[in-house]
């Protein structure tokens, strides 16, 4: 994992070294200038640094701003003073190498003043929002929204009508609202007017505002502030529930995605597989080891570790349906202890060769960040991804089942299993195959939680009593009663978490299934008629 | 002492072993004891006090296994969740030495527990009243498990939840009682459970003579109960759960009401997991909520499996061997014992279904095959 | 408003004074067979998914009388028996045994107590038990968990095991288990369970089933001795067996009857005729 770090960090070096290195030439001889100049010569040399810069300068000026620049004695180079785990470094301003072997005695700050801290946030600002990408733009307003004054004003207000992206021009618009809201020189009727334009945002900054305006001392004021927060606050409260729903069903494609193929191998055979956990688990062990072997392309090993840990996990099935299962056919409790006897090699067994320690498995960069619908709703990425990734190998499965010709003998093996053998399909390829296939979508199931949380030998632990929770729920041999039931537990698990807290919601999960399957022991879908007894 | 080997040897064929084995486990337990009480310390025969709790934590353990049997080996019910009966058995002593302690505590409050004290919790919570008698903590210790053994039994048996159904059941039982005792809020102690506890009825619990006490006691209860079973099993009552293990519709057809059956022994056999708990905190000293969790419960299945299930007497044994095993491996190689224990699980459940008693009968059989056909003719 | 006087109205239907509430009445076990009848099998209606298993089915069994049903498979046979004996509900209809016991509302446990045995078509005996054991626990006690706890082998009931034992020719094997047992031999542990239950209405399924000539004789013989003081239904494929024991057949067909009487009526019936005969593919398509 080390090593691992380690060469992303370099990675990462070499690139923006490359890019400071092509830039490198004008902007020289201004740094070094910068290093000797007096406090009141330095305005023009940033200014100068602006022009030329653009973009690439913000993070000397971020630096400079927060007083922590500081130059080399020796070399009268420039780096910036960091604080990391309560050690004092030095980094490069803009490559953020660390510059080794540096003391305090080595390095001079450079100073600045209230002038220069006011042009710099200017400076920084308007660099933002003539930034060429609109995003960028966006973001920069944003940012501004806490810390309007005068100045920022007049710069968006200069460059509010030629603003060509909606989304930019949107939230210029806000913040000159906001501003105009606030203040106490402008005509009521012109604040009640931004007030209203307010209350359509759900900016955390704007609520802030709002909050302040409800002490103003014009009663009109307070009560269209009163209003738009509670306009808002009605919106906010809408979002939140469909970020709730969303957590919801992310838990619930991850409950899918573990119990489907215990749904399989339960359904088809009978037999509950204990180690089914441990399947998972190797799936997500497989992500680990297949992004060590290929550090320089993370974005690219899911591709290779999806196929790869359902190999690995359906092999290991297969092995365990050969050399166990097999041989305890028709006595589904001895198959249950068997299993997890092999339930605790395995975890034994990972823990000897990868250390009983948690492994960080990366996430590939399209896969990190969020999705940014508004201010109070983001969904991240990979739980999207993940979501929609489990109804993707659902939906597989599903015409697994139905088109080909193992899951017709699936399907024929596990509504009668002995009429199926009289009919000559081959029983023992099919239980074979299903227990191989079960393990394979477990192992996906691995791959893909190796995204949401820490490796480890335990992780299978933690989601085969809530994946046998699903199946039991769900109904036995149906794969809709099991998309059902994980979608439905995963819902009502996180709205119920918000009033009770994570564990108690658990529990109320676990005996409310408890009592279902007292009042129907077939669960929600059942097989029915006379073959189901 | 005709009548009493006949009132031992009740009608089965595997009542002929029991008065034998009774003999031989209190024999051993006062030897033990002695040795421990009245050998110098330097004698080559001395027992020494961690030996006589370790053995103590065995019969405890022994208990436990005869519950699972009793409802695995005679009724097929396989329980994942026995550790749920045997932790609140635990648990319900460990209320009443945690009373015991008094001010004695590091923040010296007479009435709360320590950890009620570090919450800043004002009063003792209902369920804590009474504990401090020794009487009721005990009631509570058998009452507690039997009643959650009904409420469970009766719903489950009655809806007619069988197979590996309700094993996942019994599992998900235990699994929500873990995540509860593991709150703060449940006022069990949260994470650390009960423990440093001073003494019980008076004695102080870190003495040798407590020690010997408590181990004669549970090696005791552990006869009484074991035989109490044999007796049960092999009266109609016990002909009827065999009836209901092996063909349970069948039964119903000639007019046994077998959910009530089944109901009745879970209850009796979550009451003996609940005694051996409380036999078992004074001994080791600590109670929490690790004891819920579901690979214990899974592990005394194996112990019984190893016994041979099916016979009371191969549980007790099974239990005895595979923890003194278990003691011995992570005391030699830690990292290898899950490794056997898992190896273990498979090996008895492919090569050896009726475990090591299966064994002996076979070897019994083939031993003297002329006797036994002579005697079945 | 209205629903207030349901409830008043429900209040005062349930303390009427000229009624006893269900509960407190004492269970009765006497079977009422005033009417020669003791099995009123009316209007009877079961569907699978669909599929008709029973449809509008009347049978009504005399006192004492010996019963054959035939049919093909699927026609309701096993699921009639099912019904009766409080395995499957079914969807309407009533089932009485005599006049006064409601079947329908029991289970199989109480109807079991009541007096009627089963045998199923595969023979289910207590294999790790002995034959003894068997039928010790088969004998007609009380069978509530305590008394089953504490009660012991009384003289007579030794006798009448040994009597059974006597009766289905396993005296010898008595201490044997009853899963070293050949398959007739268990077809016949489970008769004598049944006779050791002293019931009063016996369903038998398939009863020859993998017999030997000279076993299905010895049980055609047994069946033949038991009806008049029990009654018996059997149902049966083997049409020798059937015709060497049977007074009465009834024909079932796709969940209903369709023909009823003695062997040589059935066998000359024109609805018998054309379904056996003439139109076999429907017998064959309804196979489940």
């Amino acid at each position: 994992m080390r090593h691992l770090i380690a060469l992303c960090c370099c990675l990462f070096g070499l690139l923006s070294f490359s890019v400071y290195a092509a830039e490198s030439s004008p902007q020289d001889s201004l740094l070094t200038e910068l290093v000797g100049a007096k406090l009141k010569n330095m305005t023009p040399i940033l200014e100068k640094l602006a022009n030329t810069q653009g973009e690439a300068i913000l993070p000397l000026f971020r630096i400079l701003l927060g007083g922590d620049l500081y130059y080399i004695k020796a070399d009268k180079s420039l780096v910036g003073q960091f604080d990391e785990q309560g050690n004092t470094v030095y980094k490069d301003v803009f490559s953020q190498v660390v510059v080794p072997n540096l003391s305090k005695k080595d390095v001079k700050k450079i100073r600045v003043n209230n002038t220069l801290r006011g042009y710099l946030r200017n400076a920084i600002a308007q660099i933002q929002l003539t930034a060429k990408s609109p995003e960028l733009r966006q973001s920069a307003v944003r940012e501004l929204l806490s810390k309007l004054d005068k100045d920022t004003i007049n710069l968006i207000e200069a460059l509010y009508p030629n603003e060509a992206n909606k989304k930019v021009k949107e939230a210029m618009g806000l913040a000159l609202s906001m501003y105009a809201a606030t203040s106490i020189d402008l005509v009521p009727s012109n604040r009640l007017v931004a007030i209203e334009r307010l209350s359509t945002s759900l900016e955390g900054d704007v609520r802030n505002t709002l909050t302040k305006l409800m002490k103003d001392e014009n009663p009109a004021i307070v009560k269209a502030a009163s209003e738009a927060l509670e306009n808002i606050a009605q919106r906010a409260n809408r979002f939140a529930f469909i970020d709730q729903l969303f957590f919801g069903l992310s838990l619930g494609s991850v409950l899918l995605l573990a119990s489907i193929g215990l749904a399989i191998t339960f359904g088809v055979m009978g037999v509950i597989n204990m180690a089914h956990g441990e399947m998972i688990m190797l799936g997500a062990y497989t992500t680990y080891v297949v992004q060590l072997i290929m550090p320089n392309y993370i974005d690219y090993s899911i591709w290779v570790a999806i196929p790869a840990a359902f190999l690995v996990s359906g092999l290991m099935g297969v092995l365990i349906e050969r050399l166990v299962i097999r041989h305890l056919h028709g006595r589904p409790l001895e198959t249950l202890l068997a299993t997890f006897g092999i339930s605790l090699i395995l975890q034994q067994l990972v823990r000897t060769i990868f250390s009983p320690l948690n492994r960080q498995v990366s996430t590939p960069s399209w896969m990190s960040g969020s999705w940014e619908i508004n201010p109070v709703l983001s969904l991240t990425l990979n739980r999207l991804y993940i979501l929609a990734f489990a109804l993707l190998v659902f939906i597989a499965l599903v015409i697994i089942l139905k088109k080909t010709s193992l899951g017709l003998n699936v399907r024929a093996v596990s509504q009668n299993r002995s009429m199926a053998k009289a009919m000559g399909v081959k029983t023992n390829w099919v239980d074979a195959m299903t227990f191989g296939l079960g393990s394979g979508i477990a192992g996906i199931a691995g791959v893909a939680l190796s995204q949401l949380t820490n490796v480890g030998p335990n992780l299978g632990q933690a989601y085969i009593i809530d994946s046998f929770m699903v199946v039991v729920f769900g109904g036995v041999g149906n794969l809709l009663g099991t998309l059902v039931a994980a979608f439905s537990l995963g819902i009502a698990t996180k709205f119920l978490e918000p009033t009770t807290g994570a564990v108690l919601a658990a529990i109320i999960v676990l005996v409310f299934i408890i009592l279902f399957i007292q009042k129907r022991p077939k669960g929600l879908f059942p097989q029915k008629g006379r073959a189901a007894e | 002492m005709t009548r009493l080997t006949e009132w031992f040897s009740a009608g089965r064929s595997s009542g002929k072993h029991t008065l034998p084995f009774v003999v031989i486990l209190l024999t051993m337990t006062l030897l033990a004891s002695a040795a421990n009480l009245f050998l110098p310390a330097d004698s080559a025969l001395y027992v020494s006090t961690y030996t006589i709790t370790l053995l103590g934590k065995y019969l405890c353990y022994a208990m436990l296994a005869l519950a699972v049997d009793i409802i695995w080996g005679y009724c097929g019910i396989l329980s994942l969740g026995h550790g749920a009966f045997f932790a609140l058995g635990g648990y319900a002593m460990g209320m009443y030495l945690m009373r015991q302690i008094g001010d004695r505590g590091v923040y010296g409050n007479p009435l709360l527990p320590d950890f009620m004290v570090f919450l800043d919790w004002k009063e003792l919570p209902w369920f804590w009243l009474g504990m401090d008698h020794f009487w009721f903590a005990m009631l509570m210790a058998v009452v507690v498990p039997g009643i959650l053994a009904f409420v469970f039994g009766w719903l489950a048996f009655r809806s007619r939840v069988t197979g590996v159904y309700l094993s996942i059941m019994t599992q998900a039982l235990t699994y929500a009682l873990l995540l509860a005792f593991f709150r703060n809020e449940m006022g069990f102690g949260g994470n650390n459970g009960l423990t440093d506890f001073k003494e019980i009825l008076g004695f102080d619990l870190q003495a040798d003579s407590t020690r010997v006490s408590l181990f004669m006691i549970t090696a005791l209860l552990l006869a009484v109960l074991f035989v109490v079973s044999q007796r049960i099993l092999s009266s109609r009552f016990g002909k009827v759960v065999l009836a209901i293990r092996d063909a349970e519709s069948r039964s119903r057809f000639i007019g046994y009401r077998t959910d009530r059956y089944k109901v009745w022994l879970f209850v009796y056999s979550a009451v003996i997991a609940g005694i051996a708990g409380a036999l078992y905190v004074p001994q080791v000293g600590i109670i929490n909520p690790g004891e819920f969790s579901p690979i214990n419960s899974i592990e005394m299945v194996i112990w019984v499996a190893v016994g041979g299930r099916g016979t009371l007497i191969g549980a007790i044994i099974g239990a005895i061997l595979v923890n003194y095993a278990k003691t011995r491996f992570t005391a030699i190689m830690p990292d290898a014992w899950l490794f056997a224990l898992g190896a273990m699980f498979v090996l008895v459940t492919l090569y050896l279904p009726k475990g090591l008693m299966g064994l002996y009968a076979q070897m019994m059989a083939k031993r003297r095959p002329a006797k036994t056909q002579e005697s079945e003719a | 408003m209205s629903a207030n006087e349901n409830t008043v109205e429900s209040f005062r239907e349930t303390f009427r004074r000229d009624q006893v509430w269900p509960f407190l009445t004492p269970a009765q076990t006497k079977v009422n067979v005033d009417n020669q009848m003791i099995l009123y099998v009316e209007d009877l209606n079961l569907s699978f998914d669909g599929f008709k298993a029973l449809n509008n089915l009347n049978l009504y069994v005399n006192d004492g009388e010996l019963r054959c049903l035939i049919g093909a498979n699927g026609a309701g046979k096993t699921t009639l028996m099912d019904v009766i004996t409080g395995k499957t509900q079914c969807d309407s209809g009533t089932v009485f045994f005599g006049q006064t016991h409601n079947l329908l509302n029991k289970d199989e446990a109480a109807i079991a107590q009541l007096g009627i045995g089963r045998k199923f078509q595969k023979p289910t005996v207590f294999e790790e038990q002995s034959v003894f054991d068997n039928l010790e626990l088969s004998l007609k006690t009380d069978k509530g968990v305590l008394p089953t706890l504490f009660s012991r082998l009384t003289p007579t009931q030794i006798d009448r095991i040994d009597e059974v034992l006597k009766i289905v020719g396993l005296a010898k094997h008595r201490f044997m288990l009853a899963g070293a047992l050949s398959h007739g031999q268990k077809q016949w542990l489970e008769i004598g369970m049944l006779l050791a239950a002293d019931p009063r209405l016996l369903l038998i399924d398939e009863p020859v089933a993998g017999m030997t000539p000279q076993e299905t004789e010895k049980t055609a013989e047994l069946l033949t001795s038991l009806a008049g003081e029990r009654t018996v239904i059997v149902v049966e494929h083997d049409m020798e067996f059937v015709r060497s024991i049977a007074r009465t057949v009834t024909v079932l067909h796709q969940g209903s009857v369709l023909a009823e009487g003695t062997m040589d009526q059935i066998q000359s019936n024109r609805d018998v005729i054309e379904v056996y005969l003439g139109e076999s593919e429907i017998a064959e398509g309804e196979e489940v």
